[in-house]
């Protein structure tokens, strides 16, 4: 197996934050010594890095593949190749595809996709009910079988909440991690956007703030019944962050993250109808994006990830609320995040936990972080460089951005996935 | 987030569609009343055809169906001379699995000037004006809860016509705020005229989020919500609003939300009753008010093929 050496890059230290000038080597896999080279080691290939960040590899919490059934939108394939370009070396990906993951024959499909493409790592979320229906439960014994930690029904309704109760109980026996995207559906009804002002002169039909507040709640109150871990994706009201932040501390197994998008976009970005901003949960107030900004800052929520949901440009070619939502987030996660540390909101250690070790420990996974003896799962970065998200740079077969055209700081250079390069920027520094 | 101003307005500050009142000021709103002053007579005359659109073809395409609009926007394209096509696609095209998309693209295709558009979704006029070819205006006859400006504007003229001046009015819209595009392109039509005070009356379910966001100021009460107003504008109510459980009964809300000449005297003594029709007469409204010496809801319904008429020629000139 190859070894490699990657020269004077900078390492962050998590405790104090600040960072040194270091080397790291890696063989069989594996980081086998920082600083100084371990005796006799001869590198086959050696990367200056000068000046650019080493980070451990991003973990992803919510990803859409698309496969199988859906590969006119994308292939495990294409978004895990786009997934290395943005630095994240592990993805968590939607049961939500054709047929749903509520078999191992589904998990073992993405598996060997996966396997064969030979980019991020993919663990495949199982479905929490049968065909995502929200109605009777998945075999979770079986799919634990075939490797699934982690069981979640996406963005589907669970019919009630003896449903969810069930699940839940279910869930924990077998010790599954459950993903919830909070959204009660009765509240949220024909809804496609922030209920807000915007809503309003626009005549689109709203979804309240409530939507996603009333659903925390409920998880919550039989999270304190049956003690299953339950991790909230992609929030976006800070009311719930601080709910779950709240009931966090008050030592329930219970985690969130935010999509970076929801870190910057508001209600204002669907102004004229804008399909590409058709998103769920909606972008909301100013208050509620800074909100959740300062919910990240101060540990309430544990990940960013990047919601990635790629479409082909039909279906985001309709009157709104007939478009599909969702954003294609993988190779902008690391800009917006890092553009909340320019901004001041972050400091550069909490921004990279958030990608790394915060949702390394909401799946329990030991990658997230480099230590001598830990899979080399890395990101090599530069903060400073620019580049331009548009057709040369794009790899996601979904182009649905609302970032297209725009310049955006802080560009991977380097994925290392198991100590092998998977992805390596071309443009010369 | 798309500018919404770029696509209504050319570069040269023309109407190049017609989709929302929004963005457009005092000036502009009189300038298509001012226009349709001067098809007021056509309709007197032995033939009632002016021949400012011959050798246009209008497309009527209706995603959800109509029949006031549909005919008035008919007549107002017969009488500029124009050949027009009615088509019904809530039972054609895209009931046929064809995208909206290219529906457009096939009417593109048979060298149509002018789309007037109906549809079920907000922003189905502006989607449509974004991707039609250039040399086509899109009028907008009613999208979603959005947006119905050339109503509003009918609404107008008609207030136009009765008041001296937009400045010093008050005016109630009452009913389902919620749902109705008419009122909310007449909010942004009588706030860009100048309107001092403009009132939304209806139960809370009925009001929209952050309704005071657009600049009006909401009243539950109908009786304060009429005290002194100079215009009252009430909205159909749809009987599926029994549904979904925003209101108990067409009783209760007629109780509660009918005008009758009882609350009528709440209002100034030459106040105006307008109503965008259809009137569902005992829910919404009483017979005597409807048909009493403040309606003038037949006249505005002859108003709406001036004003339609107006349009046409204003965002058709711009393409040439």
């Amino acid at each position: 197996m190859t070894k490699l050496s990657l020269l004077n890059g900078r390492l962050l230290d998590s405790g104090d934050g600040t960072s040194s000038t270091s080397d790291v080597f890696i063989a069989e896999g594996r980081v086998v010594a920082l600083r100084q080279p371990p005796e006799g080691f001869v590198a086959d290939q050696v990367f200056d890095i000068e000046g650019a960040v080493v980070s451990p590899g991003f973990i992803d919490l919510s990803v859409h593949l698309r496969e199988p059934g859906f590969e006119h939108k994308a292939t495990i394939a294409s978004e895990s190749n786009a997934a290395v370009k943005g630095g994240v070396t592990t993805l968590c990906c939607s049961p939500e595809t054709a047929p749903p993951c509520d078999t191992p024959a589904v998990i073992e499909l993405i598996r060997e996709k996966a396997e064969l493409a030979a980019r991020s790592k993919v663990i495949p979320i199982g479905a929490l009910t049968q065909g995502l229906q929200g109605e009777s439960l998945s075999e979770m014994y079986a799919l634990k079988g075939a490797g699934c930690q982690v069981v979640s029904n996406g963005m589907r309704a669970v019919a009630n909440p003896l449903i969810w109760r069930r699940a839940l109980e279910y869930a924990a026996t077998y010790d599954l991690l459950v993903v919830v995207r909070p959204m009660d559906p009765w509240l949220a009804g024909s809804g496609t956007v922030h209920e807000g002002s915007v809503a309003t002169r626009l005549g689109l039909p709203g979804i309240p703030p409530s939507a996603e507040t009333v659903a925390v709640a409920q998880i919550l109150a039989l999270v304190e019944e049956i003690g299953t871990r339950v991790h909230f994706s992609c929030l976006s009201t800070c009311r719930a962050a601080a709910m779950i932040g709240a009931a966090r501390r008050n030592g329930l197994p219970v985690s969130s993250d935010v999509a970076a998008h929801s870190l910057h976009l508001t209600e204002e970005a669907i102004e004229g109808f804008d399909p590409i901003a058709h998103v769920l949960p909606p972008f909301r107030t100013f208050a509620d994006r800074d909100g959740l900004r300062q919910a990240v800052a101060d540990g309430m929520i544990q990940a960013i990830c990047s919601d990635h949901q790629p479409h082909e440009e039909d279906a985001k070619a309709d009157v709104f609320a007939a478009t599909e939502p969702g954003i294609s987030g993988l190779e902008t996660l690391l800009s917006l995040t890092l553009d909340l540390v320019d901004k001041g909101r972050l400091s550069l250690v909490r921004a990279l936990t958030c990608l790394t070790s915060g949702p390394a420990s909401v799946l329990g996974i030991e990658t997230g972080r480099i230590v001598v003896g830990g899979v080399a799962d890395l990101c090599v970065f530069d903060p400073r460089a620019n580049w331009q998200v548009g057709e040369q740079t794009w790899i996601s077969r979904g182009r649905n951005t609302p970032f297209w055209g725009e310049t955006m700081r802080g560009k991977v250079l380097l994925t290392l996935v198991n100590g092998k390069v998977v992805y390596r920027d071309s443009d010369p520094r | 987030m798309i500018s919404v101003r770029d696509l209504q307005l050319d570069e040269q500050g023309r109407l190049r569609h017609f989709l929302t009142v929004e963005g457009l000021n005092s000036e502009w709103l009189h300038r298509i009343m001012d226009t349709a002053e001067t098809f007021g007579s056509v309709r007197e005359r032995q033939v009632k055809k002016v021949p400012l659109l011959r050798g246009k073809t209008v497309v009527n395409l209706f995603f959800e169906t109509s029949t006031r609009t549909r005919t008035t926007f008919e007549l107002a394209a017969k009488r500029l001379s124009a050949d027009v096509l009615n088509i019904n696609v809530a039972v054609s095209a895209t009931a046929k699995g064809e995208t909206l998309l290219d529906t457009i693209r096939n009417l593109e295709a048979m060298s149509v000037d002018m789309f007037v558009v109906r549809h079920a979704g907000s922003g189905a006029a502006h989607f449509i004006a974004r991707h039609v070819a250039p040399h086509i205006s899109v009028i907008n006859a009613g999208d979603g809860r959005h947006a119905h400006p050339t109503q509003a504007l009918l609404d107008m003229f008609t207030i136009r016509r009765h008041k001296p001046e937009f400045g010093p009015l008050k005016v109630a819209i009452v009913g389902d705020i919620l749902h109705s595009r008419v009122a909310r392109s007449q909010i942004h039509a009588l706030k860009a005229l100048g309107v001092t005070e403009v009132r939304v009356v209806a139960p809370r379910t009925l009001l929209p989020v952050a309704v005071e966001s657009l600049g009006v100021k909401p009243f539950c009460d109908l009786d304060r919500g009429l005290e002194d107003v100079d215009v009252i504008i009430m909205l159909r109510l749809q009987k599926e609003r029994m549904e979904g459980a925003l209101l108990p009964s067409e009783r209760e809300y007629y109780r509660c939300y009918g005008l009758t000449s009882k609350r009528l005297a709440k209002a100034k003594p030459d106040v105006l009753v307008m109503h965008p029709g259809p009137i569902n007469r005992g829910v919404e409204i009483s017979s005597a008010v409807a048909d009493g010496r403040h309606s003038v809801i037949l006249e505005q319904v002859g108003h709406g093929i001036a004003i339609r008429m107006a349009v046409m020629v204003l965002a058709m000139r711009s393409g040439q």
